[in-house]
């Protein structure tokens, strides 16, 4: 314990975070190969993987640069749209689905890496909620883009259109995209191991970030972006590398999501999924890695373990929503989740103490 | 922050040990000898209307059947999934882990597809009552002769294909000569309105009706139509081709009166329901014809039976979502009688036995939805579109 | 003629958001914070109009009247109960305890009044207004929503410029502990913003669907999005800004839809949203704040 005492911030975190995912792989996956998991929580491993990485990179743009995006679902869709693209073209190339979903994954960051440099530079220039309204708007473009999108595949290769399926000249190829009803016939092959090491990847790109110089740069941009300035940070230059750090990893994430359903569609990513990836983030706690970790994981499996109450399940959800909210951030809740814990602890040590007399009145 | 983090995982780790009590008091009372049906589809969100629609219709379908003097006895089970695929395989996963043996679902079609792929790698007989994309069944060529698909061949409908209304739709209109200019409103972000719309077009070039205007609209929330409806006018379309679900078209109906334009309306099964919208002035509706296998005003005893009791229990007239989904659970019923399926089979054995009798052309069902109904191996159904108008505020057949 | 036509038709929708804009507006240049939950105040208020008429046979404007004293309460509750304790808290907790609101409007109403569209009646009494022999025609809803609209701006502006409570208002809204320093009850101050912002969520929920006549408990959700952009577009915080902001966002829309792509009418008024405010990044009546160093 002494020793754990001792060592870094930057140890401590990176240990904590680390050592949760690790633990949580190394009960689960034995679990799952054994086929102990029931159906549904085997069923939700790789999504929560997805929004655990979707969290942690948001909690980069939100909690580590202080800039408030609402448009983080719309580089998801790059992701998930390119990777699908990706994934098709490279069906027969590469027959080794691990391999195959490295390259996906791949492709889905740069996409989107690239989707966030375009829209990085001009918006950054804003602040709050001017900034927050901007990514929504982005958010909103890029799905409304995709929902007209065609795409389709043959032995020429790819053919794009943006009016619809016969206009893309194919010869006797195959659809991958198809507008507004989306992508289908994915050949399903994501799987928990590659959300587990997606995860791992993220958390080492996202630590080492934060606790570089480059970090330090982006922390002091936030907390005083005049001071920083006038001490020769240049603020374009490390708000922009934060941004796009998020969006790849946004983007990764959305490829490994599109690769875990057999069909997509771009009116999935919309403004309500970018809301729920935030909320995520803001009940971990800003800049906290390990509080986006665990409140994507219980936040993800509450609706679905609130099934059994059927029609008044959203209804509780949101109460708890707004409970939770109320209670981690209202001074007077603090306050008595602090007294209360007091007198739990002086319970125990009152019974450890004279743990004999208690039982003998019992 | 430390603290809140922990304050927060602290009360939902309550809710959820909560929750998981109040599921163990709840769960039983299911007999062992009845057949888990399980369905999904959306009971909260925008589309909450089908989901409920389909979720009434079948509890009403499954306690007739249960008081019958019969062998074959279901049980029910309906999720929700906010029309959202990833939500909706999340509830198909929880319904395997309560033993589901068929699926009757998923009532919106992008989650069906999702759901579909599922429900056929493990081999679970699915019926859908209104999940029209042929990529449900899979196995359909598009417009130029691509599969995306492979066939999923334990997947059945109950509802047409998009391309089937579509074709049907001009078909019509050019035998009936209901229109020399046509303009069609469409909704763009939802994949059923689409593929009726895209087969529509490639048939209506064949036939050589002529499309004026051809205009869309984003998701079911828009309110606004006065700039499609002026490119429909002012392009002179005679006809408004509207293959979308009824919210969207009472409004569109509302604003072409409030402009004093009157063309002739057509609609496909999705407007069906826009006479039940409660306080609808149905003067708007007057002359609009739609193709629909079910209407609530039919004459005979089996709809008026349905009708009257759904009413009384839920207070609504039923739509065609709830007529497709009491007919889903009928023919289930029918297909189980005829195959001597029993509670303790397997989900695969039963899917083995009803993909036959489903795909055996001496399986023939009457339903509110249609009589001598059939399927085809390729999962589609075989039922006649009955052409309809409002006439005085009821439907009346064309 | 068609451009008039559709001129018309911009900016009656986009008196609509204009009307939505001006409670978000109001309650973000006060207290502050993005009330999310605005747009589903909005539903209620149209639920309760919508049922004061056909359950309970009220005139249409006594159900106007009806609906802003439910929905003036339920403002008061919510802030109370949900916004009151994270008075000290980030603005983003706000944000999400705001949104959760959202949520449970939504699902309550769902619970209540069931998933079933249901057909509003307009309250405006009179006929469309038909010119050029019907080549040109401006419904009767959107002469009564602009007007109300404007009439509710000046009245807002008057209160907040000259009344003692809109003073009060002005002075939280600049300072919240100075305000509080020299007197004023801050929590009251902002009970009354959100009364004030909730009985217009009532007005502007009865003029929505008389306009867009299709009531569903999701109906908020999306006009309350295009008015929050809205009230970003005119300078969030301006009333007249508001107000601006909603009839161009109606117009673009519009325009947008006729004249350049169906499909892409969204991405193409948020595009111009973002140009906008990347020229004059606090939107066009914004006031800019100087920043102390």
């Amino acid at each position: 314990m002494k020793k754990y005492r001792d060592l870094s911030k930057y140890a401590r975190t990176n240990l904590k975070a680390y050592g949760l995912v690790i633990i949580a792989f190394a009960i689960l996956f034995p679990l799952q190969s054994a086929g102990m998991l029931s159906n549904s929580l085997n069923g939700q491993l790789i999504p929560i993987c997805v929004y655990i990485v979707l969290a942690i990179s948001l909690n980069l743009t939100v909690g580590i640069s202080g800039e408030l995006s609402l448009g983080h679902a719309g580089f998801m869709s790059v992701g998930a749209f390119s990777g699908v693209i990706a994934a098709a073209s490279l069906q027969d190339a590469v027959s080794f689905e691990p391999l195959r979903l490295v390259f996906v994954i791949i492709t889905g960051g740069i996409f989107a890496g690239i989707a966030g440099l375009l829209i990085g530079i001009p918006v950054l220039r804003l602040r709050g909620d001017y900034l927050a309204i901007v990514t929504l708007a982005f958010g909103e473009i890029i799905k409304n883009i995709i929902n007209c999108l065609y795409v389709g595949i043959d032995g020429s290769g790819l053919h794009f259109s943006v009016k619809n399926t016969s206009s893309l000249g194919m010869s006797g190829g195959r659809i991958i995209l198809n507008g507004p009803q989306g992508a289908v016939g994915i050949t399903k092959i994501a799987s928990f191991t590659a959300g587990f090491v997606l995860i791992l990847f993220t958390l080492f790109i996202v630590i080492n970030l934060i606790y570089s110089r480059s970090g330090r740069a982006i922390t002091a941009i936030r907390d005083n972006r005049i001071a920083a300035e006038s001490v020769g940070i240049s603020i374009t230059k490390y708000k922009l590398t934060a941004f796009i750090t998020s969006a790849a990893l946004a983007g990764m994430a959305g490829a490994l999501y599109a690769m875990n359903f057999s069909t997509i569609a771009a009116k999935k990513f919309d403004f309500n999924t970018s809301i729920l990836i935030l909320v995520f983030v803001v009940l971990g706690g800003m800049g906290n890695i390990l509080g986006s970790i665990i409140a994507t994981t219980v936040l993800y499996i509450l609706p679905e373990m609130l099934r059994e109450i059927g029609d008044y399940r959203m209804l509780i959800y949101a109460i708890v929503l707004i409970l939770v909210m109320l209670l981690t951030n209202s001074s007077r809740a603090k306050q008595m989740a602090v007294s209360l814990e007091t007198k739990i602890k002086n319970i125990l040590r009152k019974n450890k103490n004279g743990s004999g007399e208690v039982t003998d009145n019992g | 922050m430390k603290k809140s983090v922990r304050i927060a995982s602290l009360i939902v780790s309550a809710f959820m040990v909560l929750t998981a009590l109040a599921g163990c008091g709840k769960s039983e009372g299911g007999d062992s000898t009845a057949i888990k049906i399980g369905s999904i589809g959306p009971t909260t969100g925008g589309n909450a209307i089908y989901g409920q629609a389909v979720k009434n219709a079948a509890e009403i379908a499954v306690e007739e059947i249960n008081a019958l003097d019969s062998d074959i006895k279901f049980e029910f089970n309906f999720q929700d999934d906010e029309s959202d695929a990833e939500k909706s395989v999340n509830a198909y996963n929880n319904l395997k882990d309560w033993g589901m043996q068929i699926l009757m679902g998923t009532v919106t079609t992008t989650p069906c597809v999702a759901v579909s792929t599922e429900s056929n790698a493990d081999n679970i007989f699915t019926l859908t009552p209104s999940a029209s994309s042929t990529d449900v069944i899979g196995g359909q060529p598009d417009a130029d002769g691509n599969i995306a698909i492979p066939r999923k061949s334990n997947v059945f409908q109950m509802c047409f294909t998009d391309p089937n209304q579509g074709t049907a739709s001009a078909d019509y209109i050019k035998d009936q000569n209901l229109g020399t200019k046509i303009a069609v409103i469409y909704n763009n972000g939802d994949a059923y309105s689409t593929g009726i719309y895209q087969k529509f077009d490639a048939e209506a070039k064949i036939l050589g009706l002529d499309i004026v205007s051809v205009t869309t609209f984003p998701s079911d929330d828009t309110k606004d139509f006065t700039a499609q409806l002026n490119a429909a006018k002012n392009a002179g379309a005679d006809l408004l081709f509207l293959p979308i679900y009824y919210t969207p078209a009472s409004l569109i109906l509302a604003q072409a009166n409030s402009m004093k334009y009157e063309p002739k309306i057509f609609g496909v099964d999705g407007m069906d329901g826009i006479l039940t919208v409660d306080n609808f002035d149905t003067s708007l509706a007057e002359g609009v014809m739609l193709l629909t296998p079910f209407s609530a005003d039919a004459e005979d005893e089996k709809t008026q039976s349905f009708v009257a009791k759904y009413k009384e229990k839920y207070g609504d007239t039923p739509n065609q979502f709830a007529a497709d989904a009491y007919d889903c659970i009928y023919a289930l019923y029918e297909a189980c009688k005829a195959k001597g399926i029993t509670s303790d089979m397997s989900a695969e054995d039963i899917c083995t036995a009803l993909t036959e009798q489903f795909t055996d052309p001496s399986f023939v069902f009457n339903g509110l939805t249609g009589t001598d109904i059939t399927w085809k191996d390729t999962g589609e159904v075989s039922k006649e579109p009955k052409g309809m108008v409002i006439k005085n505020g009821v439907y009346v057949g064309m | 003629m068609t451009l008039i036509s559709n001129l018309i038709n911009g900016i009656s929708l986009g008196s609509v958001y204009a009307i939505i804009a001006l409670g978000y507006t109001m309650v973000y240049g006060i207290a502050k914070m993005l009330n999310f939950a605005h747009g589903d105040v909005i539903m209620v208020g149209a639920y309760i109009s919508y049922l004061s008429t056909t359950a309970l046979n009220v005139p249409p404007l006594l159900s106007v009247l009806i609906a802003m004293a439910v929905c003036t309460v339920l403002g008061v509750v919510i802030e109370g109960l949900a916004y009151r304790p994270l008075r000290k808290a980030s603005s983003l907790a706000v944000l999400i305890t705001a949104i959760g609101v959202s949520y449970f409007l939504q699902n309550a109403a769902l619970l209540i009044w069931g998933s079933a569209p249901k057909s509003f009646s307009s309250i405006v009494p009179f006929d469309s207004i038909s010119l050029f022999g019907g080549d040109l025609i401006i419904t009767s809803e959107a002469i009564v929503t602009v007007i109300t609209c404007i009439v509710i701006m000046i009245l807002l502006n008057l209160f907040t410029k000259k009344g003692k409570m809109g003073k009060a208002m002005r002075a939280v809204s600049e300072d919240k502990d100075a305000a509080q320093l020299m007197g004023i009850n801050t929590n009251f101050t902002i009970s009354m913003t959100f009364a004030i912002g909730s009985a217009l969520a009532a007005v502007a929920g009865v003029l929505l669907c008389s306009a867009y006549p299709t009531l569903t408990p999701t109906i908020g959700s999306m006009p309350g999005i295009k008015a929050f952009t809205a009230a970003v577009f005119g300078g969030i915080g301006s009333i007249p800004g508001a107000m601006l902001g909603g009839i161009l966002l109606g117009v673009i829309e519009i325009f947008a839809t006729s004249y350049i792509s169906s499909q892409l009418s969204d991405a193409i008024l948020f595009a111009i949203l973002i140009i906008v405010l990347l020229v004059k990044p606090t939107g066009l009546l914004g006031k800019a704040v100087k920043e102390k160093v």
